[in-house]
């Protein structure tokens, strides 16, 4: 396997896509001020917006794992009436400008939206302009990203496993714990994965929904879309740092998962 | 259009047999004496969208031949744009410090114009339910303010504003642009904002605008100017010469802006 050669129709477009897909990242490796990178670095607000960006990001893709994953085992293994309309509804926040989405987060989890009014005036909860409203707008549009993934790892795993462990006397829960989640363990982790990138790179919904306030909701991307307003530079070492912290996690983790499967 | 293409075409033939004059005449798609024609492409703030619409109707009608087209975005990210080359042929800006990085890379033809003033007005929900009537009253911790970041004109001037009153505000948020601290005040999620009084009048049916004495010494203005690598340069001079011109100015007033 490892020695055969890729035929020319093949090769020469996978070439071409990885160009188009690289070259960007070289414009900005071209472009960024390597003689002052270190000062920048060290400038404040800085590293408490990666801190923020990371943890964010992070919490996002649990919550998104809680909720996602039972509702795609629902998706792939339940039939129930109208499930095609409830796969399309799932992909809402992948067609809705982030921005949208946004707004329409504030509307429902405001100050006076319909559920957000409520809480505030029983609990006291507010969420936009806070780190939860981050995470919020992230997992909001993370979320079918992850649940898109382990439907499909679900939908192709074969579902005899799960009649067998059924006729050996385990229960529904058992059986999901201990032959499906590990049947399909891949395929959330590839979605966990794509889910955590798009929390981390997450825009439009957060700075609509979340605000913009250093240190509690002024996440990496809303870090450099401030300083492009500025300064070209600083939005570039911003992005590379974004760049470069995400790429070695998911390489790491990467490994960590080929090594142990 | 298949005229148009022809005029091109006679006019490209045309330059390249008069190279040996060593003329360096921009070329004027189409143009006539005097006059001008075709596609004018204007790069203008977000800021702007209104009135300049409206303007660029009324320069349409004026100059029959003529489309002007907008592109409306962030100064700053019309700024980038010009100077990574975008072909617009005039760059109206909503602060001079974007105007200043075109300028400084060599893509402006001309000295920019200043054609227009806005000033901070506070934006409240309609009706005041705080009943916020100066700057200090945005300091209350009941309060909850939506401010510019201070990297974007509108928060640049809400700092001097500030700073004039020696008020501290502490905002729940910092945001992107004029708009959407503006949209967190239509919402009801925010209590107050300090926006620009174009945008508080153009969103009159859902806020008030509070005027504070404040705003005179934090006033934005807003330069024009021609731009060096546009496709259609005499199309461009005209808009400029039209939008500095009485009817115009009229637009832009009606809109909230002062005149220069």
């Amino acid at each position: 396997m490892r020695g055969r050669r890729a035929p020319v129709a093949l090769a020469l477009p996978a070439v071409v896509g990885l160009l188009f897909l690289v070259l960007p990242l070289v414009g900005l490796l071209y472009r960024a001020p390597w003689s002052t990178l270190p000062e920048r670095l060290t400038e404040p607000g800085i590293l408490s917006a990666l801190r923020l960006s990371l943890l964010t990001a992070t919490i996002a893709t649990l919550v998104c794992l809680v909720l996602g994953v039972p509702l795609a085992w629902l998706l792939a293994r339940v039939s129930f009436p109208g499930r095609r309309i409830v796969r399309a509804l799932v992909t809402v926040p992948l067609v809705l400008p982030p921005v949208v989405g946004g707004v329409a987060l504030l509307l429902v989890f405001g100050r006076r939206g319909l559920i957000g009014e409520w809480l505030d005036s029983t609990f006291g909860i507010t969420l936009p302009f806070t780190t939860a409203g981050v995470v919020l707008a992230e997992a909001f549009v993370a979320m079918p990203f992850l649940i898109i993934a382990v439907e499909g790892a679900l939908r192709g795993a074969d579902s005899r496993y799960e009649e067998a462990a059924a006729t050996l006397g385990a229960g529904r829960w058992t059986t999901f714990t201990h032959v499906t989640l590990p049947l399909v363990a891949p395929g959330v982790a590839a979605g966990a994965v794509l889910c955590w990138a798009r929390a981390l790179g997450e825009f439009g919904a957060t700075i609509t929904f979340a605000g913009n306030l250093p240190g509690r909701t002024q996440t990496m991307p809303l870090a450099v879309y401030l300083a492009l307003e500025t300064d070209l530079e600083a939005a570039i070492v911003l992005s590379l740092l974004l760049l470069f912290v995400s790429v070695v996690i998911l390489a790491s983790l990467r490994d960590k998962w080929i090594s142990t499967s | 259009m298949r005229a148009r293409w022809t005029s091109i075409v006679l006019a490209a033939v045309t330059a390249a047999s008069l190279t040996a004059c060593g003329s360096s005449d921009k070329a004027t798609i189409g143009g006539g004496a005097g006059g001008v024609s075709g596609p004018i492409t204007v790069f203008a703030a977000a800021s702007l969208t209104g009135s300049f619409t409206q303007i660029g109707k009324d320069f349409e009608a004026a100059n029959p031949g003529t489309t002007v087209t907008f592109s409306f975005a962030g100064s700053s990210a019309l700024a980038t744009q010009i100077n990574q080359g975008a072909p617009a042929d005039v760059f109206a800006s909503a602060a001079p410090a974007n105007m200043k990085t075109v300028t400084d890379a060599g893509n402006a033809d001309g000295t920019p114009q200043s054609f227009a003033k806005n000033q901070l007005v506070i934006a409240v929900p309609k009706g005041n339910p705080q009943n916020i009537t100066t700057l200090a009253g945005l300091a209350q911790p009941r309060v909850k303010v939506a401010l510019c970041a201070p990297q974007v004109p509108c928060g640049n001037a809400a700092q001097k504003a500030l700073q004039a009153a020696t008020v501290t505000v502490t905002p729940v948020t910092q945001e992107q642009d004029v708009k959407a601290a503006l949209s967190k005040v239509t919402l009801g999620e925010v209590d107050a904002a300090l926006v620009y009084r174009t945008d508080a009048k153009a969103a009159a049916a859902d806020i008030d605008g509070i005027e504070f004495p404040e705003s005179a010494g934090a006033i934005n203005e807003y330069p024009i100017v021609v731009l060096e690598n546009g496709p259609n340069t005499a199309g461009g001079q005209a808009f400029v010469a039209y939008v500095m011109s009485e009817p115009a100015r009229k637009v832009l007033t009606d809109a909230g802006f002062q005149a220069p």
